[in-house]
């Protein structure tokens, strides 16, 4: 598991490309359905 | 019913909202796959190490990059020469989500970047400028169409800008080919063999299937919030 997690020494940029992007697909969501829910 | 009948802001209204629901369902279980695919299933890059497993957000999120901006475009023209009032609220709802994959391009480009080529960025380079054109012309779009207030005018406006920018985008396809660039050429192509192994390559298509069914998905739900505020 924790070799998993060090990608080999590369886990900022793997784990960074993974997570802004994901947080970024998960921001945008958010913040349809807020428009969406709004009246 | 006949082909025009979604063409009506009031039905397609309905019809984005049945929608955007199962897509994102989809949009995430093929995610979930293809990351399977990616994370788990391709074998480690014989050159790269594990680093090259950003590709699978990479390339999926390029190609999505230039595919919306090239639907928007498609949506803008059509309102420019018909004045269909849906299909410039179809371009306004795409312009944000083809910013974000351009940016998520972008950023893991540059991740990619530092360890391969030993830099984030380079200015001047080929392919990466007209990535970052790429994004000036969504932020120029949605700008341009915000700081006009009477919306089908906004259409308008917005709509020539979006369909002189897609000069753009053989200009980023090809400048592999045509410039000197730090960057690989093309990953995939129909013409030639797969130069990756098979499950890199699945991996790739089914990210590149899931960010278009999310795509889909959020631009319907955008859509929904334009028709509403506009009061059509």
């Amino acid at each position: 598991m924790s070799e998993f997690l060090q990608m080999g020494g590369y886990a900022w940029y793997v784990w960074g490309s993974y997570g802004v992007t994901f947080a970024c697909l998960a921001l945008e969501i958010l913040l349809l359905v807020k428009r969406e829910t709004k009246n | 019913m006949n082909f025009y009948f979604f063409a009506s802001p009031a039905t397609f209204f309905r019809l984005a909202g049945a929608t955007a629901p199962l897509l994102f369902v989809a949009a995430l279980l093929s995610g979930l796959a293809g990351l399977y695919l990616g994370l788990f299933v391709a074998p480690t890059d014989a050159q790269q190490g594990e680093v090259y497993r950003v590709i699978f957000i990479h390339v999926p999120a390029a190609w999505m990059s230039m595919f919306i901006y090239v639907v928007m475009a498609f949506w803008a023209g059509l309102g420019f020469a018909f004045n269909t009032r849906l299909s410039g609220m179809m371009a306004a709802a795409l312009a944000p989500t083809g910013a974000l994959f351009t940016f998520i391009a972008l950023w893991t480009g540059a991740l990619w970047g530092r360890p391969t080529w030993g830099t984030y960025w380079v200015w001047g380079d080929a392919r990466l400028m007209s990535e970052l054109i790429l994004l000036f012309l969504y932020f120029g779009f949605m700008a341009l169409h915000a700081s006009i207030e009477d919306p089908r005018r906004a259409d308008r406006a917005a709509a020539l800008l979006a369909l002189v920018g897609v000069v753009n985008i053989p200009i980023i396809y090809y400048s592999v080919k045509w410039w000197n660039t730090l960057h690989q050429g093309a990953s995939v192509s129909l013409s030639a063999a797969p130069k990756m192994a098979a499950t890199m390559l699945s991996g790739m298509l089914v990210m590149a299937l899931a960010f278009w069914m999310y795509s889909v998905a959020a631009a319907m739900l955008r859509v929904r919030g334009i028709i509403r505020e506009r009061g059509s």
